[in-house]
């Protein structure tokens, strides 16, 4: 207990710049997540092309090496000056968004074929039937599987401590050289994550029960 | 569902649209392609003594024992997290409510730690509190077996749960015990429905092998940036990325290729494991990010 009143600063900052990475993180991914999706369901074949490359891409590189690349590589091509802190949202936003493209996509292949057909039977266009017909109903496929991919974000947040971004992973640096007990400080970090992630997979795990059976 | 049923067969106007938005759509992608490839160009990135690293015998050697590395913390973590999953599954489907509980405790807390917290605690934590030294090697198995193996413990007992209950009832009716049923009947049927989800999870670890970089295991990435930081060789960061990049995307893609073609033939085969497979499925959404 002491390790962790003693430090509460550290711990505060830590969590916070935590969840600062997290919300940034989140919503970009989610934006680029459904341009993406909706590239990939499109009648361009150019840009479905263009979608499928991406994701395999980002899909199967290592997030750590993402990061890296942005930490190490990119100021090397003299662009523009980020921070620490948007070059690692940066990496968390294209490598998350590569994965919320998938279940998107995946949801809005849940929804029957005749709701489809029905709407163009009804004259609707391609804009029309993604936005009022097939999304509404795939959104309580894409919702469960979502929130689970927010939550695998949340954890990675921490590879970011690895590259010099203030958050809770990187607690334990400041903790050895203040001298305080590194196994102790580093479980209370764990605690930390356990009261972030615990809810949300509590929330995730009613979604899906109950839309689950509604379908 | 496929795409096509979203819109109609487009005709000659949709189809000039259509066009119009591929042709833009592939000027925005190829001017961003074009603009990161200009800053290469104008940063002098492609000059030929930053990119000569490559043709040195020792780098190359360097490079791929650190691939060696990285394959050696794969084989053991995959290996292990397997062990570890089906210990635990087994626990957690348990009868003996002490087993199950304790079993579901350690697989629901593994699985919401960040594994780099996982790894931090093995690394720097268990030497300092109790003494007992993990080398970075170990410290990043042990990290993968706790995460990808409480993750796997879920795959397999969704395997099995979904399993239609004919099957173990049958198998009860012809007076065979709880071993054998799980054994014989259940776990052969869950096994092959499963096989897809468990080998791209494994994709999962071979990424995750990246994170050893952060506590100094010397793979890939760990090379890669002492190669980047070498004044001798201009501080080929960039490139180096890019090779280790490749390298790392095509394990990956010959994991998930493997992955996919099982599931296809598979699905060519209709059996009691075709629910069980969409089961896994469903638990494979969440294993497939960390």
């Amino acid at each position: 207990m002491n390790v962790l009143l003693d430090n509460i600063d550290l711990y505060a900052r830590g969590f916070l710049g935590t969840i600062e990475l997290f919300v940034v993180s989140a919503i970009g991914s989610l934006i680029l997540g459904a341009i993406l999706a909706a590239m990939r369901v499109s009648p361009v074949p150019i840009l479905r092309a263009f979608g499928t490359v991406y994701i395999n891409i980002l899909r199967n590189t290592p997030l750590t090496l993402v990061i890296f690349f942005f930490a190490f590589a990119y100021p090397r091509l003299e662009i523009y000056d980020l921070s620490y802190f948007t070059r690692a949202c940066i990496g968390l936003i294209l490598y998350t968004a590569a994965f919320v493209c998938e279940v998107i996509r995946s949801g809005v292949n849940t929804v029957p074929v005749g709701q489809a057909e029905a709407s163009r039977a009804l004259g609707f266009t391609f804009t029309q039937t993604l936005s009022q017909i097939v999304l509404p109903q795939a959104v309580r496929n894409v919702v469960p599987p979502l929130a689970n991919i927010q939550i695998a974000l949340l954890k990675n947040t921490t590879i970011a401590a690895g590259f010099s971004v203030t958050e809770a992973g990187g607690i334990y640096q400041a903790l050895s050289e203040r001298g305080a007990n590194v196994f102790v400080g580093l479980l209370w970090v764990a605690v930390g994550f356990l009261i972030l992630v615990v809810p949300l997979t509590l929330l995730q795990r009613n979604l899906d029960r109950r839309w689950s059976t509604a379908r | 569902m496929t795409a096509a049923v979203l819109y109609d067969i487009p005709g000659p106007r949709a189809r000039a649209r259509n066009v119009l938005i591929g042709v833009v759509g592939t000027l925005v992608v190829l001017g961003i392609i074009g603009f990161v490839v200009y800053r290469f160009a104008v940063t002098g990135q492609f000059d030929a003594r930053l990119w000569s690293w490559i043709t040195y015998v020792n780098i190359q050697y360097l490079l791929l024992g650190a691939l060696g590395n990285t394959l050696k913390a794969f084989a053991a973590a995959a290996v292990l997290s397997l062990v570890f999953g089906a210990v635990f599954a087994a626990g957690r489907m348990s009868d003996h409510r002490w087993v199950s509980r304790v079993s579901t405790t350690i697989v629901e807390f593994f699985r919401a730690v960040p594994l780099l917290v996982l790894i931090f605690i093995l690394f720097f934590g268990v030497s300092r509190g109790l003494g007992v030294n993990i080398s970075a090697y170990w410290a990043v198995v042990l990290g993968l077996m706790l995460y990808n193996g409480s993750v796997l413990a879920e795959v397999f007992r969704a395997g099995v749960r979904a399993l239609p209950r004919g099957q173990s009832e049958a198998a009860y009716a012809l007076g065979l015990r709880k071993t054998q049923v799980m054994t014989n009947v259940l776990l052969p049927q869950a096994l092959r429905a499963m096989l897809p989800t468990i080998l791209s999870q494994l994709v999962v670890v071979l990424k995750d092998t990246a994170l050893g970089f952060i506590i100094l295991y010397q793979e890939l990435l760990y090379q890669a940036r002492f190669l980047g930081s070498q004044g001798q060789l201009g501080a080929p960061i960039l490139q180096v990325a890019m090779v280790v990049a490749v390298i790392y995307i095509a394990m990956c893609l010959i994991l998930s290729g493997l992955s996919k073609l099982l599931e296809k033939r598979l699905r060519k085969s209709p059996r009691a494991g075709a629910d069980a497979a969409r089961e896994a499925e469903r638990e494979e959404e969440f294993a497939a990010t960390l």
